[in-house]
Order: structure tokens, then sequence, then C-alpha cells
């Protein structure tokens, strides 16, 4: 936040169109160097792995000079900069290599398997937002009272549960003991070859296509991951917004709003809230990205083809090409999940706009 | 305020009830289709599915139900092997020339016909590709530069093969029914084959359409494969041309499953038809179930590990054989291997011809200690085991390292996937393994030659057995076991194998444990499903559904 | 320093704490501690915390007398999958015969070590890295927060799997990438306190006497970061204990026979159905020691800063 910090700075004198170029341009350079530093990291965990690449792909029985070519063609004899380069130029044109697994290069199973990823996380920060932030208002308001306690304790359960282990759990009761959910994965397999999707959002495309029954078996096996993952998201989302309402609360415009004889309710919900909506927003968006992040230990549990349990199957696999990919994959929109909420948090902060 | 507030919480709370409750409505659509079988299997040892490369259990079973071979194993006496592309077949006097003759007008799957050519062909890049399965074709004495004169095309009908040596014929037919004698199409598979630079390892311009029949298909059987997703899935359709009875089901599914519960759950909510890895106690709850039953066949597969004889420790002959007598054989057998499997120490599976059920070796960690104070090694030592991540495997694994412990060995348990793990066992880079061994043929030689049988224990040795994975220099009891094959009077035959066995059991680097019996719960919908005798005698083109 | 006027009683214990005139160093210090710690005391759900882990530590150095049975020798034949409160086995066995309470509480150690060892690696790096950057100021402040700031946008779980992918599965690979992953936060921390520090009147003085910017970081710098470091490390506690549960669970952390909670659950997972407890005991050890973590770093914030109580 620290160059966002100047940026602001730079606003508040006034300093006009060069100050803002500048902070453009350091923010430009905060961006690059954090991706490169994600490349840098990876490329690193991708050379400690004590498998050489050349011999998984030429296999055992190759003789010496064989292997000797491939890691030639490899380039694995280069020295260290230069192979970071290539690597580089490789991760930006979505080169992560092959998958030992599938064979297909990885960017082309990442494409295949992200959306569902993104379709979870998104049913996830969905539910989260729209729980969280009625539960953090209320929290905030009766400050003290029984509710505040228990969206407090709700709010702590959250952050100390193991969520694979309330998936499991969650799982048996829901599944097998009340059979409400449907059966762990995506989709029935009466329509998993019977539905075509077109944007890799099956939700979507079952609603585009007006498939309703398709679009209800959807909704079926989606409600259980994507409430659990709600749950989490709830908890970081309440506890922000209390924190924030409280800090809204306490200030004096409140106090003038209630002298002028406006109702509690819209104080609340039409000047509070919406003063802390800023923050909150980039609370939601870093939500997200925690919940992209987490996807990696709920989608074993129940068995969503996204991109998790891509990274763990491939984990399983020593697929380090699959599992590099991945990680940067994720990596990526986490920063860049990061980074667009820092930027969307100075734009919309009303102190830097008003000035 | 409070009053909109709770309003709001009220509304809420109300909206999340509504949602589970229509999420519990009655699942009208979980039955998977009338058309398809699904079956639930862990599919994840798949590694390619040309048959002239593949050499996993499940592949067997994908390629028995998508291709075709010149003979098969007749079901009602698998001693025994029927003609399936071919018609008859006759040898000639000095017991080396095999002719068959093709059953006239039969097509691929593509609507080629089925040529003498194409089974030509098909033994030709199998030979030449030389990956794991070729051994057995290699062994007739076929190598790259001969097999095309030894396996040819004489006619459009008539596919003649030469082998070296006046073997036994039922071990010949034997062989031909296994994976890498299914007949491909040669103008598909050619149509799709890479062009390779020769080098001095591989010596031919074109991969024979190795790459493309990874995930591609070109044969005749009753059903094709139509998608293969590693760790995923495999599809397979039903092959409009087919010669044969077409199959009732217009499609067979195997979804990659690892887990029993979950399997069982799939079963129980008929999303799946078939659970094919349920545990002892899911078999019991199956078993016990309306509209389900449970069916089971003793396989020819042995669960065992064994000892890398490279490792200087484990090639001491007492500590191979303290590690036999540090496995609790009774224990496992009631509790990990209920009804999945009964224990059995010697190599030959029973049923087969000269198969042993002797079981000389018991937990006794007294003994072993002393036999590890004799080898010098009384403080223990440290080894790895490379596990894996499936049961019963895992579960042994960890008994296994509980009783070693008990005599001072401490095991290192390394978990991976099926790849990972046997691409290590190939390349000998391992301590210990633990896995199974299914025979690759119904004969007796298929397990002695793969336990015994050891003539190039180098690291560039061609013949991948597991006798040469794990090191073990058997040049006499590699001669036995050749001798073996030539010898036509059965009992004489059967005598050397039993001699064999015991041999094995006393100084071989191998602590057999236990014999699979394979068990699939399935939904009482199904009519027609059985489990063979092996992996790719599980046909499923006889399944029909209610 | 003023003199005691006719004072012939000495003042107790509690009010020569809360005197406002100390007359030592060790006085205004321990005063200062006894404050915070009323405070923290006043805060019912900060002490329960402190309980939590002090009963942690007493079960993992008690684990030999407190545990029934042998946490790695199982007896398969008779003992597997015991339902809870069958006799000798309070919280049941798993598959291989093992008494689960007995793994749980050996597995207390495990969950220490990573605990403990994470916080020894990552916090004096961060430290280091936020005073050093905090007080020299300038490009080397600039180089070690992009460092950091790069750092702290990663996501941790990731990026902690892939490195033990790499590095291969075992607790002390597992340990080693989450401390790596960990310490940006103190780094910022550290250097916001130095940044804070660096120009008071006391940190002049010590200038003035001649102290070696080595000297001064070391032994004067640093000492004052350490309260908040403290808290985030603790607070941060629970998040380490729930990765490396984690990575255990996807079979990165500590291997077979290890009583790792993360592998329990994993391999519990199997009997899920008819079993429940095999994994479910071991969820509700990691529930219990997160919750006590994130209580206790709640209550000591609000202890150290007054301000941070009302949110």
């Amino acid at each position: 936040m620290t160059i966002l910090d100047s940026k602001t700075e730079a606003w508040r004198s006034g300093a006009g169109a060069s100050a803002f170029a500048m902070t453009s341009l350091r923010f430009l350079v905060t961006v690059v160097t954090t991706y490169l530093g994600l490349l840098a990291v990876t490329f690193f965990i991708g050379r400690v792995v004590p498998i050489d690449p050349a011999l998984a792909i030429v296999g055992d029985r190759a003789p010496a000079h064989v292997v000797e070519r491939v890691r030639e063609e490899l380039g694995l004899n280069l020295p260290l900069y230069q192979q970071f380069f290539i690597y580089v130029r490789q991760a930006l044109t979505g080169d992560f290599g092959t998958s030992v697994l599938t064979t297909n290069p990885v960017m082309t199973d990442i494409r295949r398997v992200f959306p569902a990823t993104i379709e979870l996380a998104t049913v996830g920060t969905l539910i989260g937002a729209l729980l969280g932030v009625p539960l953090g208002v209320l929290a905030a308001v009766k400050r003290g009272s029984i509710a505040d306690q228990i969206v407090r304790i709700i709010g702590l359960i959250g952050y100390s549960v193991p969520i694979f282990w309330l998936g499991l759990l969650a799982l048996v009761f829901f599944y097998a003991k009340l059979k409400w959910v449907a059966y762990p994965g995506r989709i029935d397999i009466v329509y998993e070859y019977s539905f075509t999707p077109v944007t890799g959002f099956y939700l979507l495309d079952a609603a585009m296509q007006r498939q309703w029954d398709v679009l209800w078996d959807l909704f079926r096996h989606i409600i259980l991951p994507g409430s659990l993952l709600g749950y989490f998201s709830l908890a970081y989302i309440s506890r922000m917004t209390r924190s924030f309402m409280l800090n809204e609360l306490s200030q004096e415009y409140i106090v003038a709003a209630r002298a002028k004889g406006l109702s509690e309710t819209r104080i609340i919900w039409f000047h509070a809230l919406r003063n802390a909506a800023v923050p909150l927003i980039t609370v939601i968006a870093l939500s997200y990205a925690g919940l992209l992040e987490g996807s990696v230990l709920t989608e074993t549990i129940f068995s969503w083809p996204g991109l998790g349990l891509y990274i763990t199957n491939s984990l399983q696999n020593a697929d380090m090409n699959a599992v590099l990919g991945g990680t940067m994959i994720i990596g990526a929109v986490f920063i860049g999940i990061n980074l667009l909420s820092d930027v969307l948090y100075h734009i919309l902060d009303p102190r830097t706009r008003s000035r | 305020m409070m009053n909109l507030l709770n309003k709001h919480m009220r509304l809420m709370t109300t909206s999340a009830a509504m949602a589970l409750l229509l999420a519990a409505a009655p699942q009208a659509f979980a039955a998977t289709p009338a058309d398809t079988l699904v079956e639930g299997w862990a599919i994840d040892d798949i590694i390619t599915l040309d048959p002239g490369e593949a050499f996993e259990i499940s592949t067997a079973e994908v390629t028995a139900n998508t291709y075709s071979k010149l003979v098969n194993l007749d079901m009602n006496d698998t001693s025994k092997v029927v003609g399936e592309l071919a018609d008859s077949w006759t040898i000639s006097d000095d017991g080396m020339t095999y002719t068959f003759k093709l059953k006239p007008g039969l097509k691929f799957a593509s609507g080629n016909p089925i040529t003498a050519e194409d089974v030509a062909f098909s033994f030709e890049r199998a030979v030449k590709l030389d990956k794991s399965p070729a051994f057995l074709l290699t062994q007739f004495g076929l190598t790259g530069d001969n097999v095309t004169e030894k396996a040819k095309a004489a006619d459009e009908t008539t596919f003649v093969l030469t082998v070296d040596k006046a073997y036994a014929p039922s071990f010949v037919l034997n062989v031909l029914t296994s994976t890498v004698a299914s007949v491909l199409d040669k103008k598909v598979v050619m149509e799709n084959a890479k062009a390779v630079t020769p080098s001095d390892d591989y010596k031919y311009d074109t991969d024979f359409g190795n790459e493309f029949l990874k995930t591609g298909y070109a044969g005749s059987g009753p059903y094709k494969t139509r998608e293969w997703r590693a760790n995923e899935v495999v599809v397979l359709e039903r092959n409009d041309n087919y010669f044969g009875e077409k199959p009732a089901l217009a499609r067979v599914i195997y979804r990659h499953m690892k887990e029993s519960a979950g399997q069982r759950l799939a079963l129980e909510n008929g999303d799946i038809d078939v659970a094919r890895n349920l545990e002892p106690g899911d078999i019991d709850a199956v078993s016990k179930k309306d509209g389900m039953a449970i069916t089971s066949a003793p396989k020819g597969t042995l669960y065992y590990f064994s000892l890398n004889q490279k490792n200087e420790k484990l090639a001491k002959p007492e500590v191979i054989e303290a590690f036999k007598y540090l496995v609790d054989y009774d224990a496992i057998g009631e509790t990990l291997l209920k009804g999945i499997g009964t224990i059995h120490q010697t190599f030959l599976p029973a049923g087969q011809l000269g198969a042993l059920d002797d079981k000389p070796y018991k937990l006794d960690v007294a003994k072993a200690k002393e036999l590890l104070a004799k080898a010098g090694l009384a403080d223990g030592f440290t080894v790895t085991m490379d596990v894996r991540n499936t049961q019963p495997v895992t579960g042994i694994a960890e008994n296994v390292q509980q009783t070693l412990a008990q005599a001072g060995i401490k095991l290192e348990i390394i978990p991976g996937d099926g790849k990972q793990t046997l691409t290590k066992y190939r390349a000998r880079q391992h301590d210990i393994y633990i896995g199974q061994w299914g025979s690759d043929y119904f004969d007796p030689n298929s397990n002695a030659e793969t336990f015994t049988y050891n003539p190039d224990n180098s690291d560039e040795g061609k013949t991948k057995t597991l006798a040469w994975r794990n090191a073990w220099d058997v040049p006499e009891l590699t001669k036995k076991t050749q001798g073996a094959l030539l010898e036509k009077d059965s009992a004489a035959r059967a005598a050397i194998y039993e001699d064999l066995q015991k041999q094995v059991l006393t100084t071989g680097p191998f602590v057999v444990i236990f014999q699979q019996i394979e068990n699939a719960g399935y939904s009482n919908k199904l009519k027609g499903y059985k489990l063979g005798p092996s992996f790719d005698t599980n046909f499923v083109y006889t399944v029909s559904k209610d | 320093m003023s003199e005691i006027e006719m004072k012939s009683t000495t003042p107790t214990l509690r009010e020569w704490l809360l005197s406002d005139k100390p007359e030592s160093r060790r006085q205004a210090r321990l005063g200062r501690l006894y404050i915070i710690w009323r405070r923290f005391s006043e805060n019912r759900l900060a002490v329960a915390g402190l309980a939590i882990l002090i009963g942690l530590v007493f079960v993992a150095a008690f684990a030999d007398v407190l545990a029934p049975h042998s946490p790695v020798q199982g007896d398969l034949r008779y003992s597997r999958l015991l339902p809870p409160g069958t006799a000798g086995y309070l919280l049941g066995t798993d598959d291989q015969g093992r008494d689960i309470l007995s793994r749980l509480l050996y597995g207390s150690r495990l969950t220490l070590l990573v605990v403990f060892l994470v916080a020894i690696i990552a916090a004096p790096v961060g430290l280091i890295v936020g005073t050093v950057s905090g007080y020299a100021g300038g490009w080397v402040d600039a180089i070690l927060m992009r460092l950091t700031d790069i750092f702290l946008a990663f996501p941790k779980l990731v990026l902690a799997l892939a490195l033990v992918a790499a590095l291969g599965p075992g607790i002390e690979n597992a340990i080693l990438a989450i401390a790596v992953t960990s310490w940006p936060p103190y780094a910022r921390i550290a250097r916001a306190e130095t940044m804070t520090f660096r120009n008071s009147d006391y940190i002049a003085a010590v200038k003035l006497m001649g102290a070696s910017p080595f000297r001064i970081v070391l032994f004067h710098i640093m000492p004052l970061c350490i309260s908040s470091l403290i808290v985030r490390v603790t607070l941060d506690m629970a998040g380490i204990i729930l990765t490396a549960a984690g990575l255990g669970f996807l079979g990165l952390g500590a291997q077979p026979p290890l009583p790792e909670w993360g592998a329990m659950i994993a391999s519990g997972r199997r009997f899920i159905l008819d079993q429940w407890w095999v994994a479910a005991m071991p969820g509700f050890a990691i529930l219990i020691v997160s919750l006590g973590f994130n209580l206790l770093g709640d209550g000591l914030r609000d202890a150290l800063d007054p301000k941070e109580a009302g949110q």
C-alpha cells in the first residue's frame, strides 16, 4: 500500500498530471516486479525438484547420450539466468510445458478446469457477502449483545476450523445421511455427455440454454461446496464489516445525522454502510482470492473438477509442470485481485476524490 | 431499526431454509441412463491406451472390450482358447510354425476390413516399439529385424507366425490372448503415425501411431474408446461395425473413483451401476442392502512386496528371510483383506497349473530378530518402501511398518500414485516396492517368468521382469524356467513349477502376501454382469439393463 | 527520584506494581506487564485461549504418561475401528488398531513443533528484514520492501504446496515451506515500528552515546518491536496450524506412522460413513487448538493496545 499512499499524497498536494503519471508508473513497476517475483519463485521451485526433467521425458531406459541430447534441447545446460529468461518468455505466452499425466499442454488442461473453480469461488463469495455483510452490520449495531457474540463466534470458528474437515463432515451429513444434496462432482453422469458447456461456467450455460433440469442438477451439486466456502467467506467478511461499521458509527457525522432526525435505518444502511462499502469491496475481493486459493483443499473432498483438484492430482503424480503451471495461474490471479483491490480502494475512496 | 434488522435476518434464514428444502426434493435424475453402464473404478494406473505399450491392469480391461485378438480364452474352460478373429489354425510338425486362417468379411470399427496384414502390422509395431509388453512376443524369438518375416501375412486371410523353439502350443496360444496381441487397424494407425528421426536407440522413422494411440482408437471390438481423460474417466461407445453380437448397452463409462466409501454411496444413490473398489466394510454393507448384490471372482493377481537386491542390506539372505517373518498375515487376512483376498505365499495363483498352496510363514518377531542378528544387523536399519496410494496396499504397508519396527527395522513409507511408483520401480530405484502382479496370460509361465527369469541383470537388461526389477540374479532358476516352457508333459511341467515356487519361497526377495479376490457391487438393474478370472476377461459387452 | 515521605508501611505487591513513580526499570517493566495482564485476564475468552494452549503444552510434554497406548503400534486383529467409549479406547481406534486418543496426544507434539519452528524461523527473518529496512532507509529500504511486498502478495498455501511438492513430502519440508511463506507480515510490522521509533529521543540519545547502527538495531530497536510481533505471530499460529494440517491432509506433511492430525483426517476419510470418529476426532483437536491461538491472539492484541479493544 505504500506506493498508493504516495499516490494519494500526490493528489492531495494537487501536483497534477505529472504526479499522476509518476505514480501510475510506479504502480506499473510494482505490478511487473510482483509478477516477475512470482515467476522467479516458481522457476526456483521447479529447479529445486530432484527429478531430472529430461529423464521424465525420455524415460528410464534411455542411454546416457540420449538423456544428454534432451537436456540440450530443454536448455538445461544453459546458465541459470538464461534459463529463467526462456522460462519467463514461455510463461508469458502461456506455455507451461506438457502434463505428464494427461499429455496435454498444461495450459489446455488449465483452461478446461479453471472455470469450475471460478464458478465455485464466485458462488462462495456471493453467499459470503450476501450473508456476511448484514451479519457484520448487525453485530456492529448491536455491539455487545448476544447477537454480536453469536456473530463473533461464528466468525471465530470459521477462522479456526480446517476447511477440508468441515467439508468432509458436511458431506457425510448432508449427502450420506440426509441425502439433501447431490453426489460429489459438478454434474450428474446423466447430463455429462448431453450438456454442452459454452463458457465453461455451467450454471450460466444451462441458464442460457434454458435447460432447467440441468440447472437444477447443477445447483444440487454446487450448493454444498459453495455453502462451505460461503461460510469461510462469511466469517471473514462479517468480521471486517463489523470492524468497518464500528469505525463509521463512531464518526461525528453519524451524530450529526441523528441530530438532524434521520431514521436509524437510513443512517445505518445509507450512510454508514455506504462509507464502509469502499474498504468492504476490497475485503470481498480479497475473500474471493482466498477462496480461489482454498480450492486446493476443498475440491478433493467434493470431487469438484477444478484447478484445485487438478493441482492435487498432479501433485500426487509428481507432475511438476502441471503443479507449477497451476500454482502460477492461481498466484497470478491472486496477485491480480490484490493489486486490483488496492487500485479500486484508492479510486473509490471518497477522501481522495473530494480533494 | 431492530425490527427491520430482524426482518432481514428472518428473510435470510427463511430463504436459506427454503433452498435446503428444495434441494431435498426427491432426486428424479440420479439414476444412470438406461443405455449406459457406469462403473466406479480406480483407473489412475492407465498411462496409455496403446495395446502395444499398455501393461497396466485397468488398461487390460479396457482393451479387452475394445480390441479383438486372434484367439481368446474359452470362458467356459479357461485352460483352453477359442478363435476370435481366427477361424482355425494349424501347427507345423516341428512345432515352430503357426498358421492362422482369419474369418472372412470382418471389419474394424472404421469400416476397414480386417486382414492378415493388420495382424502382421500389430505384431510388427509391438516388437519394434519395444515397450514394456513387447517381451511377450519377443520371447518367441521375434526381433525388430526379423518380425516382418516371422509374423507375416501369407495372403489376405492367412497369418503365419514362426517361433524359435518348439514351445508347448498351449503356451503360445495363451500368450496370444494377452493385450499386446490385439489387432489394430493398420490404415487408421499409419494415417495418424508421426514421423520420427531414427537414433541409436530407436531405429525407425515412424512412431507407429504410438502417440495417437495413447488416447486414440483403432480396433474392432464390441466397444470403441471414445475418450480417456487421465485420472478422470474412460468412455466406451458401442461399435456399430462389430462383427459379433452387438452389446446391448450403447455406452460404458468408467469413472475414476478411488474411495470405497464414495463408490458405495454412489452405488446406493444410483449414481453408478457398479462399484469396483469396495473394501471389506463396504462389501458387507452392500451385500446386505436391497437392490444390489456382490459378485466376486478370484483373480490371478498376487499382492507382494519385493526387496531390491541392489540394496546391500536387503540382499542378505537372512534379511530376506526375516522380512518374511515380519508380516502379520493372520491379522491382515482377517481385517484388511476380508472378502477381498486370501493369504497366499507362493508365486503361482491358485487355479494355475502347478500352483502350490504352501504357507510356511507366520508373524514371528523373535525369529526375525535372530536372523537379523545373524546378518550383523541386530540394531536394525532404515529402509524405504514405495507405496501406491490405494487400499489395501496402504493399509498393509502401514501394518508392515509396525511389525518391522518391532524388530528394529525403520520403514519409511514413500507415498505415490500409480505411475510415479511404477516408473521408479521399473527403473530399479526403489528399496522396497509393494504392489500387485497380475498374470499376463493364464499360464504358469507368466508368473514363473516374472518372478524367476532374469537373463540379463545389468541396468540395460531388456527383459523387465520382476526378478530384473529387483536385481535378483538367478541364472539357475532362469534356465529352469526356460526348460519348463518346452516341457510337453503337463505333469512334469507342473513339477518343475512346484520346485521353482519352493525355491522362491525360501530365497526369493519376494514376500507374497495374498491372492486377490475381485469384488464388484452392482445394481440389480444389471443383467449378465460377471467378473472373469483375469482383468482382460472382465467383459462388459455382455451386460444389459432392465 | 522523589523522596518517600512519611511512608511507614511497605506497599503491597499490587501497589508497588501500579506505582506511578517506579524506582527502577525493572519495576516499570513489571508494572507494565501487570497492567497488560490485568486487561488480558478481564477478557474471559482470552484466558480460555491461554488455558487451551497451556493444556496443549502440558499434553505434549506429558504425552508419554497421559497416553494409554502406543501411538504407532496397534492391534490390527482385535482392536480395529472400535467406536469411542470402548473399554480402554476413549476416542476409539483407527484402521490399524491404534488408539486415537494416544495418537492425538502424541500428535500435539508435532503441532507444537510445527508452530514453534515456523515461528522461530519466520519471525526473526521478518524482524531482521523489517528493522534493517526501516532503520537504513533509502535504497536498502526500497529493495527489501519490494521483496517483502512481492512475497506478501503470494498465495501462501499454494506456494507452500508447490514447494513441498518439489522438495518431497515430509514434516521438515512442510515446516520450511510454511516458514518461507509466512515471514513477510512480520517484516512489515517490524519496519513500521522501526520507523516510528527511529527518530525518537531515546534512539537519538543512544546514538549520541556512540552506539553503532548494528548495536542500535539489535539492542534497542528490535526489543521495541517484539510486542507487536508476538501478537501478530500468535494470531498467525492458527493459520499456520491449518496450513500444516492442509499439507498433512494432502499427504505432504508428516508421513506414517507419525500421528499428524491432518494426515489422520486423510486416512480416516475412507471410513467416514460408518466409523466417523477416525476422521472427526483429529479435526476437533485442530479446531480446539486453533481456537485457542485465535482467542489468545485477540486477547493479547486487546490487552496490549486498548484502542483496538473497541473493535
